[in-house]
């Protein structure tokens, strides 16, 4: 069981806020991960669940216990460390005995740990290896593997797969779910990479200057973003956010025209953002559909889709997918028309989602 | 791979490739030259009679004719003198490389108020010649009561040596990763434990740099022991060496012979330390 709740944690460094109040709650097994831009905070909350650095202010609790002041081995948690921090003058092997011999288990546990560990990770012909003679691939096993010799409750892994190529990464993630199965305890997975968060996580935690921007699974997060940063951080190519001016049910958009959309949610702002997916428009270049005028900028040609990116009115770029969009040229003028019920309302003022 | 150096030659012109390279082999080979010559004599000369010496010193002697070695090995204070080093360069060194290891830790790795205050204290040792306060250092040691013992001389080395190990291992540890650290920490390592099993071993190489740096000096120092050792079964051997040398006649044999064995172990040292040395340079950048 590693049920972990976070209540009101703040890190400040001298007299930098860097985390402004987190609050989540983390059930058991459930694979977590943290998104969010270089700068976020989102290293600095993972070395506050590991025990690196102290909490400033607020509560880190396992299991209804206190974690505060525990050292980090004696948490149940293990990390492994975007460099891999494996130790260089020792064998692959020695690098997973390290902590077993701190935590005090006998040598035949060791030794079974190591190698259900070295099993699991297909490092049996490696054990005798120095890190400095693994590949990249390789050493990420080791460090998973170091982590996971001494069962820990939780499993933190930051960014672990940005120094691994292209090709690798894909693979690794596979390897890392699967783990995570096999393993049945909790993991938390750092990274600023939107798709390796969808593709992994049970639930994901959207952070952006030091605060949780939206907590939720990959479906209402991608479906509901609670947000217009959200909105923007999840799904690529990025949604794009519209400033339009509502009065009655039409929405105007200065430079474009208008359109008429139903369902609007009920508030009275004047000034609203409107927020479309690629998928939720459609582009025309005949005269008569209802939507917003703009111009063609480029086309993408991706063989199952073409994405044609139009400027509208206001100078908004925003990006359409299109079956056939390869006959536009740049610079014609093209219809884009909008699926009502695709669309996210937030507030001009506050960024927050109307509900609809 | 062949390809590219093709390349590289063509483009330079094979000639002046040659010609530069030509050029610093044959000032490589001059300066090998210029630096073993010394050495040489000293070898050749340890061989001969002092006639021999002066009417041909870079003659190549019988090197059966050892009897300046057994002279010195059976006649001298050799080996009492021999001991005395041993013991006083091995004591300094160990107790430079403890301390000033830990002190170089203590800086590199914890942010603690006044810890640049305490590297720059350090540092200030590197510009004290303390030669310069030798009659200070002669009241404090005959004050403390340990004029004519080693203590004095292996306290006065640990002063002369603490500085630059302080500096070279500082430089080193910072370069290492903050994230090892954490990593050990992870796996429930103790900050004395982390220092020993983890960073110590990574920083070998400049624990041999250290150790060459100060080996060498301490162990042909000539100035302390004349001042503080009068002793004659307390000299080390570069002051013992000079009881060969008379007011009137000198045995340039023997003195050469003794320089000979004198100098052999710390060659010796060097050559296997240095070894070490390369070894961890390559390991590091190789990873």
């Amino acid at each position: 069981m590693a049920r972990m709740t976070l209540n009101g944690i703040r890190k400040n460094f001298n007299a930098v806020n860097v985390l402004h109040g987190i609050d989540l709650e983390i059930a058991d097994k459930e694979f977590i991960v943290f998104v969010g831009p270089s700068g976020c905070g989102k290293s600095t909350l993972l070395r506050l669940i590991a025990g690196l650095d102290s909490i400033s202010a607020g509560e880190f609790r396992v299991d209804d216990r206190r974690m505060n002041e525990v050292a980090p081995s004696r948490r149940g948690i293990a990390m492994v460390f975007q460099s891999y921090a494996l130790y260089p003058h020792m064998d692959v092997y020695e690098n997973m005995a390290f902590g077993a011999r701190l935590m005090g288990l006998d040598g035949i546990e060791i030794d079974r740990r190591i190698d259900e560990a070295s099993k699991m990770l297909r490092l049996d012909p490696l054990l005798k290896r120095k890190p400095r003679e693994l590949s990249g691939g390789q050493r990420q096993r080791v460090a998973i593997g170091r982590a996971l010799v001494r069962k820990p409750k939780v499993l933190l892994l930051d960014e672990p797969l940005s120094n691994l190529d292209a090709a690798l990464r894909s693979d690794v993630r596979l390897e890392i779910a699967r783990l995570h199965r096999e393993i049945g305890g909790t993991t938390i997975y750092v990274t600023h990479d939107q798709v390796e968060a969808m593709t992994l996580a049970d639930r994901i935690v959207v952070m952006n200057n030091g605060k949780v921007e939206q907590f939720g699974s990959p479906r209402e997060l991608y479906e509901r973003p609670a947000n217009t940063f959200v909105a923007t951080f999840i799904g690529s190519p990025r949604m794009a956010l519209l400033n339009v001016e509502r009065s009655g049910n039409n929405l105007g958009l200065a430079g474009s025209g208008s359109v008429r959309l139903d369902r609007l949610p009920p508030s009275d702002e004047r000034d609203l953002v409107i927020g479309v997916r690629p998928d939720a428009l459609t582009v025309s270049t005949g005269e008569a559909t209802s939507g917003f005028r703009g111009n063609v900028v480029y086309t993408e040609y991706l063989g199952d889709n073409t994405y044609v990116y139009v400027r509208l009115g206001d100078g908004t770029l925003v990006s359409v997918r299109s079956s056939d969009g390869t006959a536009l040229k740049p610079d014609a003028p093209v219809v884009v028309s909008v699926a009502p019920e695709a669309v996210h309302y937030f507030s001009r003022t506050t960024g927050e989602r109307l509900a609809a | 791979m062949s390809a590219a150096s093709e390349s590289y030659y063509d483009r330079r012109g094979v000639l002046s490739a040659l010609g530069r390279d030509g050029l610093i082999q044959i000032i490589l080979i001059l300066n090998t030259a210029v630096m073993l010559a010394p050495i040489v004599i000293m070898v050749f000369a340890a061989f001969k009679t002092n006639a021999q010496i002066f009417q041909s010193p870079f003659s190549i002697p019988d090197f059966s004719n050892v009897t300046n070695i057994v002279k010195i090995w059976t006649e001298t204070n050799f080996l009492r003198y021999l001991l005395n080093s041993v013991i006083v360069t091995t004591s300094a060194i160990v107790i430079i490389l403890a301390l000033g290891t830990m002190a170089a830790y203590g800086i590199a790795r914890y942010r603690f108020w006044g810890a640049s205050f305490v590297l720059m204290f350090f540092l200030a040792g590197l510009t004290l010649p303390l030669k310069l306060a030798i009659i200070p250092l002669f009241i404090l040691m005959r004050d403390l009561g340990i004029l004519n013992t080693q203590l004095s001389l292996i306290l006065i080395y640990v002063a002369m040596g603490l500085p630059t190990t302080v500096f070279i291992m500082t430089g080193f540890i910072r370069t290492l990763p903050n994230e090892l650290e954490d990593a050990a920490r992870m796996d429930g390592a103790s900050e004395p434990r982390i220092m020993w099993s983890i960073m110590l071993p990574l920083v070998r190489p400049a624990l041999v740099i250290s150790c060459i740096q100060n080996v060498v000096p301490i162990w042909n120092d000539f100035f302390f022991p004349l001042i503080f050792i009068q002793k004659d079964n307390l000299k080390t051997l570069p002051q013992g060496l000079t009881t060969f040398m008379g007011e009137y006649t000198t045995d340039w044999g023997v003195l050469f012979a003794g320089l000979l064995l004198s100098s052999a172990p710390v060659i010796i040292v060097y050559i296997i330390m240095s070894r070490q040395f390369i070894n961890g340079m390559t390991a590091g950048a190789v990873k």
